[in-house]
C-alpha cells in the first residue's frame, strides 16, 4: 500500500513547510526559496510568505506537492503497549501475580534539569487526569526529581530493591540524551543490574524504536500516561519474574 | 506603569494583613543572614573589589582566594586580597595575574590597618564609580528613548550555547520588535560553585554565564539599541550556588535584569536553604544598588503543581519574595514578581481564572514590574495549537497589565526556539497587544461573578498559607513540602558546607558600601 500526504484529494502529495534561509529578503530571496524546495524534491513549490526576520535572514512558508510515495506496508514498528489496563487493573494485577508492591525508581538524569515528564507519570496527580504511580497503592514509588547522575540512580535502584527504572530526557539538544542514556546502560550491565530491572525511557523527542535500540526496555513518548508505563511495567516483569 | 482603578474589589486589609505575616516570616531569616556569610558572599566580594581572571586550569581567582583563606574566609575574604594588594603595591590587575600563576596571598604579612582601609576605600570608589555609571547609562536612555518604551515590555530568550551565535539571534530578536534578550545558562551551571571564566561557545541548552559573555552581549545589543533607539535590556540568571557573583558581574557590566529568587534554589535546583537564603541577600543588594530588576521565580511553583488548586502559593512566595527584596534595600520599582499562565488548556473557564490571578498580582503589587510567563507545561509538539495558548496569554498579559512578558514559543516543548520561532511570538505578541490596547480601560467585572470570587478565594488561601507557614516557621515549612510540594532537608541540599558563621571582626567593604548606597540599617 503506497502513501502520500494528502491535502485535499487523495494522493496529491501537498506539504505546508516553513523555514529560514540567510539572505536579505526580496524576490529573489523568495525565488531562491522556491527553488530550494523544488531541490528538496518537491514539485510545485509555492512560496505563499516572505518575511525580514533581520537584514541577513528571511522566514519562508511554502506549500508544495510530492510525488514519492510510501509503501506502508513496509513500515515496522511495535508500540510497547498494545492496549493499557486501568490503574485498578494493574493494581489487581500487581496484587493477584506479584503478592507483593513493586519499587519503581523514576528520575530525570543526567544534566537535564526538567521534570515535567517523570512528573507527569510519577506524582500523585499525575497529568490530565491520569493518576501518577505514587497513587498506585501496589507501587512503591520513588521520584528522584532532576539532575540525577546515572551512578545516584543505579545505586538508589539497588538499595531500594527496585523492580523498574524509569528515567525521563527532555533537553535533547546536541544529542545530549543519547549519550546520557547510553551510559546509564553501560553503568547497569557493569554493575550486574541490567538484568535485574526493567529499564524505561521516556520523553518528547524518545519512542520505543529508539529505546530498543539504546538497549532499553521500552521507551515512551509524548501523550503517555502513569498506566501505559505501569502496564508496560507488570507485563514485562511477569514474563521474566514469575517464569523464573 | 499602567495605573489601574481596583476591579477585583480584593480586601485591602487582607492584603496588608499577609504583607505584615510576610514580614514576621523573613525577620528570623533575616537574622540568621546577618550572622553568616557564605563562599560565594566572599568570592562575589572580590569580585566587587576587582578581583577576575583564571589560572591555567580554569580555576577563577576569586575561588583561587578564598580557597586560599579556608576557614578565615569567615572573617571576610577582602582583607587578605586587600592586604596582599598593599604588601605588595599592585594594582588589582596585576595580583590577579600573581594569584592566577600561584601565588599564595594569605603567606603575606600584614599591613598597616590604615593602609588596608585607605586602599579598601579606593577600590569601592571605583567599585561606585563603575556602577553609577552604569546607572546613569541606562536612566539616560531611557529618558532619550521614552517614546519607544513598550507595556508590556516584550522578552524573549536566546540558547544557542555559543555567545558569538546568540549574538546573531538577540539582534534579529530586536529588530523584530523585543524589548528583553535572556541569554539563557547551560544546563546545570546553577549547580557549579564557580563561575567560568572568558568567552564561550558549547553549551547544552543554553550559554554559560561569564563576565566576556556578558560584555560581548552588552556591546551588541547597546549597537541594536542605538540603531533603533529603543533600549534593549538584557537578562541573565542571578541564581543556583553563585548567585552573588553573578549580580557582581551583572552589576559591573550593566545586565538590566536578573532571574532572582530568595527560594527557588532550595526547591528547584536542592540547594541548601540557609546557603540560598544568605546568597539571595547579598546578590538583592547588589542587585538593587545597580538599578537591575529581578525576575523571581513564581512559575515555576505551576510546572510541579497544579495551577488552580496551588495558585495561592504563588501568591504567598510573591509577598515572601517581596519581603526579602525589601530587606535588601530594593525598591518595589525593580521588584519583577513572577507568575505564570499555565492552568490546562481544556479546563472550562480557564482564561476567566488565569485573568484573576494576574490581575489580583497587579492590584496587590501596583508599581511591581510583574514578570508574566507563557504556558509550558501543556504545550506539546501541536505548534498551531500552542500559538493559539500564547494568543490568549498575550491577550491576557495585556489586558492586566503585565509589565514584562515573556513570550511563549509555538515550539517550547520541542526545541531551543528557532529564529523563526521568535519572529512569530513577537508577531503575535504585538498584534495583540495593539489591537486590545484600550481594553483594560473599557470593562468593569461584576460582583460576584468568577472572576471577583476566583481572586478572592485566592486571597484568602494565601493569607491562611501564610499564617501556617509563620507559625511553623519557614525553615520548617520549607521542609515539609508546603512550597511546590517539594520537600527540603534543613543540612540537605548542595553548599551547606559553603555557609560560615561570620567571625567577630568580620570586615566587608563591598557589603558596607552597598548599605550605605541602599541606606539599610542594621
Amino acid at each position: 500500500m503506497f502513501i502520500k500526504p494528502y491535502g485535499d484529494t487523495l494522493d496529491d502529495g501537498a506539504v505546508q513547510l516553513s523555514f529560514t534561509l540567510p539572505v536579505a529578503c526580496g524576490g529573489r530571496a523568495k525565488e531562491g526559496a522556491r527553488q530550494y524546495v523544488l531541490k528538496l524534491g518537491f514539485r510545485h513549490a509555492e512560496i505563499v510568505h516572505a518575511h525580514p526576520l533581520s537584514p541577513e535572514f528571511t522566514f519562508f512558508v511554502a506549500y508544495a506537492r510530492t510525488d514519492i510515495a510510501l509503501d506502508y506496508s513496509k513500515v515496522e514498528y511495535a508500540e510497547a503497549v498494545d492496549k493499557s489496563m486501568t490503574m485498578d487493573q494493574v493494581n489487581d494485577y500487581i496484587r493477584a501475580n506479584f503478592k507483593r508492591k513493586l519499587v519503581v525508581i523514576g528520575a530525570c538524569t543526567g544534566t537535564d534539569a526538567h521534570t515535567v515528564g517523570i512528573d507527569a507519570i510519577m506524582n500523585m496527580k499525575g497529568y490530565n487526569h491520569h493518576f501518577g504511580l505514587e497513587r498506585y497503592p501496589m507501587i512503591e514509588a520513588l521520584n528522584l526529581g532532576s539532575q540525577v547522575p546515572n551512578e545516584r540512580l543505579l545505586e538508589l535502584a539497588r538499595r531500594h530493591k527496585a523492580d523498574a527504572v524509569l528515567v525521563s530526557q527532555i533537553v535533547t539538544q546536541k544529542d545530549v540524551h543519547i549519550h546520557n542514556l547510553t551510559n546509564l546502560i553501560e553503568l547497569a550491565e557493569a554493575e550486574k543490574l541490567r538484568d535485574k530491572l526493567v529499564m524505561v525511557i521516556g520523553g518528547p523527542r524518545v519512542n520505543n524504536k529508539l529505546a530498543k535500540e539504546l538497549g532499553y526496555d521500552a521507551g515512551f513518548g509524548a501523550g503517555t500516561y502513569a498506566e501505559d508505563v505501569a502496564t508496560f511495567i507488570v507485563k514485562k516483569l511477569s514474563r521474566t519474574l514469575l517464569k523464573k | 506603569m499602567p495605573a489601574i482603578k481596583s476591579r477585583l474589589g480584593l480586601s485591602k486589609s487582607k492584603i496588608a494583613g499577609a504583607r505584615a505575616l510576610a514580614a514576621k516570616i523573613a525577620a528570623p531569616v533575616q537574622k540568621y543572614i546577618e550572622r553568616h556569610t557564605t563562599v560565594t558572599v566572599e568570592r562575589a566580594t572580590l569580585r566587587l573589589l576587582g578581583a577576575d581572571g583564571a589560572d591555567k586550569d580554569g580555576v577563577p581567582v576569586p575561588n583561587i582566594v578564598v580557597a586560599q583563606c579556608g576557614e578565615a574566609a569567615a572573617g571576610g575574604a577582602a582583607r587578605t586580597y586587600i592586604n596582599a594588594l598593599v604588601k605588595r603595591s599592585s594594582t588589582t590587575e596585576q595580583l590577579n595575574e600573581e594569584i592566577a600563576a600561584g601565588l599564595d596571598i594569605t603567606a603575606i604579612p600584614a599591613a598597616d590597618e590604615k593602609q588596608i582601609k585607605a586602599r579598601a576605600s579606593d577600590l569601592v570608589e571605583r567599585l561606585d564609580a563603575r556602577i553609577s555609571g552604569n546607572v546613569k547609562f541606562r536612566r539616560e536612555r531611557l529618558a532619550e528613548w521614552k517614546d519607544a518604551e513598550k507595556s508590556p515590555l516584550i522578552y524573549v530568550i536566546v540558547a544557542t550555547g555559543n555567545i558569538y551565535e546568540d549574538v546573531k539571534q538577540a539582534r534579529a530578536a530586536a529588530l523584530q520588535g523585543a524589548d528583553i534578550v535572556a541569554v539563557i545558562r547551560t544546563t546545570a551551571q546553577s549547580l557549579l560553585d564557580y563561575v567560568p571564566y572568558g568567552a564561550t561557545t558549547e553549551g547544552f541548552g543554553g550559554t554559560y554565564a561569564t563576565q566576556e559573555n556578558f560584555r560581548v552581549m552588552r556591546k551588541a545589543l547597546d549597537e541594536v539599541a542605538a540603531q533603533e533607539r529603543r533600549y534593549i535590556r538584557l537578562v541573565n540568571y542571578c541564581s543556583g550556588l553563585c548567585m552573588p557573583e553573578i549580580a557582581a558581574m551583572g552589576a559591573l557590566e550593566r545586565l538590566d535584569m536578573m532571574l532572582n529568587d530568595s527560594m527557588y534554589g532550595i526547591l528547584f535546583r536542592d540547594i541548601n536553604m540557609y546557603r540560598t537564603f544568605t546568597d539571595q541577600y547579598f546578590s538583592r543588594m547588589i542587585n538593587a544598588a545597580a538599578g537591575i530588576t529581578i525576575n523571581t521565580g513564581e512559575d515555576n511553583y505551576l510546572t510541579t503543581s497544579d495551577a488552580i488548586e496551588k495558585a495561592h502559593t504563588v501568591l504567598a512566595s510573591q509577598f515572601i519574595n517581596e519581603r526579602f527584596a525589601f530587606n535588601a534595600g530594593m525598591p518595589a520599582g525593580l521588584m519583577g514578581l513572577g507568575h505564570a499562565f499555565e492552568i490546562d488548556p481544556a479546563t472550562k473557564n480557564g482564561f476567566l481564572y488565569e485573568y484573576a490571578q494576574a490581575l489580583m498580582a497587579r492590584e496587590i503589587f501596583p508599581v511591581h514590574p510583574l514578570k508574566y510567563m507563557p504556558p509550558t507545561k501543556f504545550m506539546t509538539g501541536d505548534i498551531f495549537k500552542g500559538y493559539a495558548m500564547n494568543t490568549l496569554f498575550n491577550f491576557v498579559s495585556k489586558a492586566t497589565g503585565q509589565s514584562i512578558e515573556l513570550l511563549g514559543m509555538l515550539t517550547e516543548a520541542i526545541h531551543t526556539p528557532y529564529l523563526q520561532d521568535r519572529y512569530l511570538a513577537i508577531a503575535s505578541a504585538r498584534y495583540v497587544h495593539e489591537n486590545i490596547a484600550g481594553f483594560s480601560s473599557e470593562i468593569e467585572f461584576r460582583k460576584g461573578g468568577v472572576i471577583r470570587k476566583r481572586a478572592a478565594r485566592v486571597l484568602d488561601e494565601t493569607v491562611a498559607m501564610l499564617r501556617e507557614v509563620e507559625k511553623a516557621g519557614i525553615f520548617d515549612a520549607i521542609e515539609r513540602g508546603m512550597f511546590a510540594e517539594v520537600k527540603r532537608p534543613k543540612d540537605g541540599g548542595k553548599g551547606f558546607d559553603g555557609v560560615f558563621e561570620k567571625a567577630p571582626g568580620y570586615w566587608n567593604p563591598a557589603e558596607d558600601y552597598l548599605r550605605r548606597r541602599l541606606k539599610i540599617t542594621r
